[in-house]
């Protein structure tokens, strides 16, 4: 028997160093989330919500997500389509382009429309004259959401889309099928899987988004706070109660996503990125 | 194949609509500062001490993780134990977790009176609001990369590779020095480039951390934002160019670097 593999002490002592490593960095951070926010009791955990500031928040992040999603899936179809399904000149720089948000600090994308829309920015002064206000207001928020989610279902469709070739869609269109019907009849069932976990992750990256946010919403309370910016006002209050029960609830949409990636990856039996 | 103007039409817009022009007026606004005007801003001591922070946690992190997210990535893909699975989607946490939990849940526990914060300050070693802090939030942000683009090269390598130099003599040692470590070699690069890029804009979860001591533990994107509040927008604009012109340097690197690891694992793909 050739040794293509360690001693059992050697393996075991791996595990128990990865174990440990696990345990401090992604194990305990979640277990305290849970432990402080449910630590006093589930009345004093469900009272965190009575909180009409908090209850403004989850209703802006609903909203956030709400528009920021369908737009960046709408978009991530349209560039998984035209890139995957065709042949066109710069085609790799587009894909680079499409990931640039992934590069920029979060508190850049919100600098970058502060500089846009803001009171002293390029576009922000005519706008403000006529009463449109985007910094300081929902507006900014979604469109700074719009952008640092903006790869996520793109990038999650295009290698699903690539590895799909075009043999189906061009069956179905000799077959007489319309461009429309072949794209929701043969297209959208064999990525159906990739494209609910890219919206699932686009999702939980546009609630859970902190840093471009705060930038441009200003933090007035019970107006433009979103949950992750609730979480911090109440966490600077010492009311670690209320700020880990709104965050218990963040921290549980990212087990969903988490469990909704193992399922896809189950279904279709690769590893999604 | 139809839908190609449209759809082509609609992506390009798009990307110029939300990124590409916003970007462009960025650098626009920072241009009419001029060289000198930008240098200035670029180079006060109070930023290039923020960048030494910034840069040296993320660097501190990214090590870490390229240490551990190997050892991760190995055992998850060599070994055999209970609760695998688990582990395996646990390790993606980071990324969907939003940074602020990250952030609370991180100090809460290094804190003087916090789970972990107790027991080291008993060694004598101060986490919370520290540069350490930085690093633990770096680490934590920065953990799934080197896993996620190790793994899948570690699962693809053959086993024939290995059991050939194992017969021919190799003790297991020289097979993992000689064999396996220069095949996840470029992926574990591109990994621990990954986590580097991430750590430097990285903001939510190091801001409660940190404690945001200027010139000692105030990192670049949180100097960004007391500029703002300042309503020094030439300051912010600046730094936020200088900072840009960095995270594109490290996605071209990184890059390169994917084809490169592609070259490594299968030739033909590229040619």
């Amino acid at each position: 028997m050739i040794a293509i593999s360690e001693p059992k002490a050697v393996r075991w002592t791996l595990i128990a160093v990865t174990a440990i490593f696990l345990v401090l960095f992604l194990f305990l951070p979640l277990a305290i989330v849970l432990t402080t926010a449910l630590g006093q009791g589930l009345t004093l955990y469900f009272a965190s919500f009575t909180d009409p500031d908090t209850l403004t928040s989850i209703r802006l992040t609903l909203l956030t997500a709400a528009i920021a999603v369908p737009l960046n899936t709408l978009f991530g179809l349209a560039a998984a389509w035209a890139i995957a399904k065709f042949d066109f000149p710069a085609k790799s720089l587009l894909v680079t382009l499409i990931d640039l948000p992934f590069s920029v600090s979060p508190v850049v994308a919100g600098l970058i429309f502060v500089l846009l829309f803001g009171a002293r920015g390029l576009l922000g002064p005519a706008l403000i004259a006529h009463g449109v206000h985007i910094i300081f207001a929902v507006p900014g928020i979604i469109l700074v959401t719009v952008f640092v989610t903006f790869p996520f279902v793109a990038r999650e469709l295009l290698p699903t889309m690539q590895a799909q070739g075009n043999d189906d869609e061009e069956a179905a269109l000799t077959l007489g099928a319309s461009g429309l019907q072949t794209f929701l009849r043969v297209t959208l069932p064999n990525v159906k899987w990739a494209l609910l976990y890219g919206v699932i992750l686009c999702n939980a990256r546009a609630m859970g988004e902190f840093g471009a946010v705060a930038v441009v919403s200003g933090r007035i309370r019970g107006l433009t706070n979103t949950m992750p910016l609730q979480i911090e006002v109440l966490y600077q209050d010492y009311n670690y109660v209320a700020a880990f029960a709104v965050a218990s609830l963040l921290a549980l949409l990212a087990l969903v996503t988490l469990v909704v990636k193992a399922i896809v990856e189950w279904r279709s039996g690769e590893p999604v990125a | 194949m139809p839908g190609f103007g449209i759809s082509l039409g609609y992506t390009v817009l798009y990307l110029c609509l939300i990124v590409l022009i916003p970007l462009a007026a960025t650098f626009f606004k920072a241009s009419t500062l001029g060289w000198g005007g930008f240098w200035h801003l670029v180079t006060t001591p109070r930023a290039i001490a923020s960048y030494e922070v910034t840069f040296g946690a993320s660097f501190a992190a990214a090590s870490i993780n390229l240490c551990f997210g190997l050892l991760t990535a190995w055992v998850l893909t060599r070994y055999r134990f209970p609760g695998k699975r688990i582990v395996d989607a646990l390790v993606d946490l980071p990324f969907a977790l939003p940074t602020a939990v990250a952030g609370i849940a991180l100090t809460t526990l290094y804190a003087q009176n916090g789970w972990l914060g107790i027991p080291l300050a008993w060694l004598g070693i101060h986490v919370a609001f520290t540069w350490l802090g930085i690093v633990v939030a770096l680490t934590f942000i920065g953990l799934p990369f080197v896993v996620r683009t190790v793994q899948p090269v570690l699962q693809a390598l053959d086993a024939e590779l290995e059991e050939a130099a194992a017969s021919l003599g190799a003790g297991r040692l020289q097979t993992i020095a000689r064999v396996i470590f220069p095949t996840i070699l470029p992926a574990a690069i591109t990994g621990f480039a990954l986590a580097l890029a991430r750590g430097i804009g990285e903001y939510g979860s190091v801001i409660f951390i940190a404690g945001n001591m200027p010139m000692r533990t105030e990192i670049t994107p949180v100097l960004i934002v007391s500029q703002l509040e300042e309503y020094d927008y030439a300051g912010a604009t600046a730094i936020a160019v200088a900072l840009l012109v960095v995270s594109f340097a490290l996605l071209l690197a990184i890059n390169l670097l994917q084809r490169w690891s592609r070259v490594r694992v299968e030739p033909e793909a590229v040619r």
